[in-house]
């Protein structure tokens, strides 16, 4: 019988390929919506795509961390062929009746090809199958409305019930206004099935990407057993427009920062891009015998 | 019920005069024992915490304090709470917890306090643990909103196994100042913005947000208390032995928070 694989390096070796490969599908994806290259928001250098794709959206001159979108995220993170995206049609009514949304939801979905501002999926990072969940900040700046609110709180419920660690990576401007006081209660309804999950033994596992404010700062995403954060990321619960606006003054730098978190204790560790996959692979494994641990 | 506008209503609840916390607290409840502090450095006013009978039951009691005079408005931050006011409710409530205490709260702020030092003490870590805390509760929990129901920093009090809405109270994802301001980019169409956010009381039990409405005098609650005091107490009395029946408190406030807001999964065409 002819073997798939003639040892397990070159197993390895092409599933590092295979990695690569889906990678940089992804990143040509993204490039195509960007054109050929983009101007870094950190120090201003034009960055050309084809370098981009290779630091991982990681500007080259300055480290800063462009927003990705959530299907570049997950393919960063996700072992190939292992990823099993979850509810993927999931949307929301405009049960306000609030005018003008219905069309607005038509652009966004146009434009960015995802259904709202949350994705789910059920994969492997490095062997440890997961839960993940990612908001994507070019659909309405990830604002959690119903929809985002059910795919977060989904996910909590299935890693709960599949005994799985659930990992999520919050971008978002906070509560979806169109939504109103729906909006509001999904930060309840999040947080309620966060605390399940976590009484139930579960590991939860927060990261902070730029930018994370409001409603989502102040629910699930501040409710890590670990919590970590991209360097540079805005992370907070009311935005520095509105702060300045309160205090009347100009805010200090590095305010709201994920380095300002951390100097304040709301954060375990910042994390650069390129060591993400490594840092979530070893506190899987740390937690692998205890990831539930009643 | 009146036939007042949204923005009618939203001026109404904000009246200053309209009775807020204390003044419940001092007409509901009796033996009231007051309990400051988050026992992590910090004392904040604008929770107002205590330990109180109500009908000969121990109950705790949390509600937003906006004070009645200018210093005290200005101590209690206008009813804004900071990161420390948050961390002092999740105090009390692990302490009824123990005890087996039914929790009355009385929701009526603006919003979360949006500053520097509330940035640096961790504003949405507190209010998420707060949200978290109260969803896992095995006591009762009743959440009144008597006036403004502003935000983040409302709902972190009003994770309730029932929700009661006074007539002219409001309750919103963010004031329609704010809201005007972040859609619009006009701060000044507030009237209009309160028009679309179905924020009343009666939209909010319409959407299922609210269990309860309490009427109130035509003029609004400060013209004539004493009835809005005997309404509320009659609905918590009402509330809490239906909920004695409760089996499992804490299910049955996940249910009622998990099933706000209706979703779609099938494939546009």
């Amino acid at each position: 019988m002819q073997p798939l694989f003639r040892s397990r390096r070159d197993r390895l070796d092409r599933l590092r390929r295979q990695r690569e490969e889906a990678v940089e599908a992804a990143a040509r994806r993204e490039a195509a919506a960007h054109g050929g290259s983009q101007t870094c928001p950190g120090c201003g250098a034009e960055c050309s795509n084809q370098e981009l794709v290779k630091t991982e959206y990681v500007c080259p001159h300055c480290g800063y961390h462009l927003p990705i979108g959530a299907y570049l995220r997950l393919s960063l993170l996700l072992d190939p062929f292992s990823f099993r995206e979850l509810w993927p049609e999931l949307t929301a009514p405009n049960a306000l009746d609030f005018p003008g949304y219905e069309g607005k939801l038509a652009a966004q979905r146009e434009k960015t090809a995802l259904s709202d501002a949350a994705v789910a999926a059920v994969g492997k990072l490095d062997g440890h199958q997961g839960v993940f969940a990612v908001l994507d900040s070019r659909f309405f700046m990830g604002s959690m409305g119903v929809a985002v609110g059910e795919k977060i709180t989904r996910a909590a419920e299935y890693a709960r019930k599949h005994r799985l660690p659930l990992i999520i990576f919050s971008a978002s401007g906070g509560a979806r206004m169109q939504e109103g006081i729906l909006s509001l209660m999904q930060m309840a309804k999040t947080s309620a099935a966060i605390e399940r999950f976590s009484k139930a033994g579960g590991l939860y596992i927060s990261v902070f990407t730029h930018p994370t404010t409001g409603g989502v700062t102040a629910s699930f995403a501040s409710l890590g057993d670990i919590t970590l954060a991209e360097p540079g990321a805005l992370i907070g619960f009311a935005g520095p427009r509105v702060i300045q606006q309160t205090i009347g003054q100009e805010l200090p730098q590095g305010f709201q920062r994920a380095e300002y978190l951390e100097d304040h204790g709301f954060v375990d560790q910042i994390v650069p891009r390129g060591e993400m996959r490594k840092t979530l692979s070893q506190l899987l494994a740390l937690h692998r015998k205890g990831v539930f641990h009643r | 019920m009146s036939k007042l506008t949204a923005a009618q209503r939203v001026k109404l609840a904000r009246t200053p005069g309209r009775p807020g916390t204390l003044d419940f607290v001092q007409h509901l409840f009796t033996d009231v024992f007051v309990c400051k502090g988050d026992r992590l450095g910090r004392e904040d006013p604008s929770i107002f915490g205590a330990v109180a009978r109500f009908h000969g039951r121990p109950v705790t009691v949390l509600g937003h304090r906006k004070g009645r005079t200018f210093e005290e408005n200005m101590k209690c931050n206008f009813g804004m709470p900071s990161p420390d006011g948050y961390r002092k409710a999740q105090r009390l409530m692990r302490q009824a917890e123990k005890f087996g205490r039914p929790i009355i709260t009385f929701i009526d702020t603006p919003g979360a306090y949006p500053g520097l030092e509330a940035e640096a003490g961790g504003q949405g870590e507190a209010i998420a643990s707060c949200l978290a805390l109260m969803s896992g509760l095995t006591v009762p929990v009743i959440a009144v909103v008597i006036g403004e129901g502003g935000s983040g920093g409302a709902l972190a009090l009003a994770v309730g196994n029932r929700v009661i809405m006074l007539e002219n109270a409001v309750y919103s994802v963010l004031s329609p100042e704010g809201f005007a301001s972040i859609l619009w980019k006009d701060a000044g169409r507030a009237e209009e913005a309160a028009g679309v956010m179905k924020l009343t009381a009666a939209d909010l039990l319409k959407l299922g947000v609210a269990d309860q409405v309490i009427p109130e005098p035509e003029e609004g609650a400060h013209t004539d208390p004493e009835v809005v005091y005997a309404a509320v107490d009659r609905a918590i009395v009402r509330h809490l032995s239906q909920l004695e029946k409760e089996r499992d408190l804490a299910a049955q406030r996940y249910q009622k928070f998990r099933a706000m807001g209706a979703v779609r999964e099938e494939t546009e065409a």
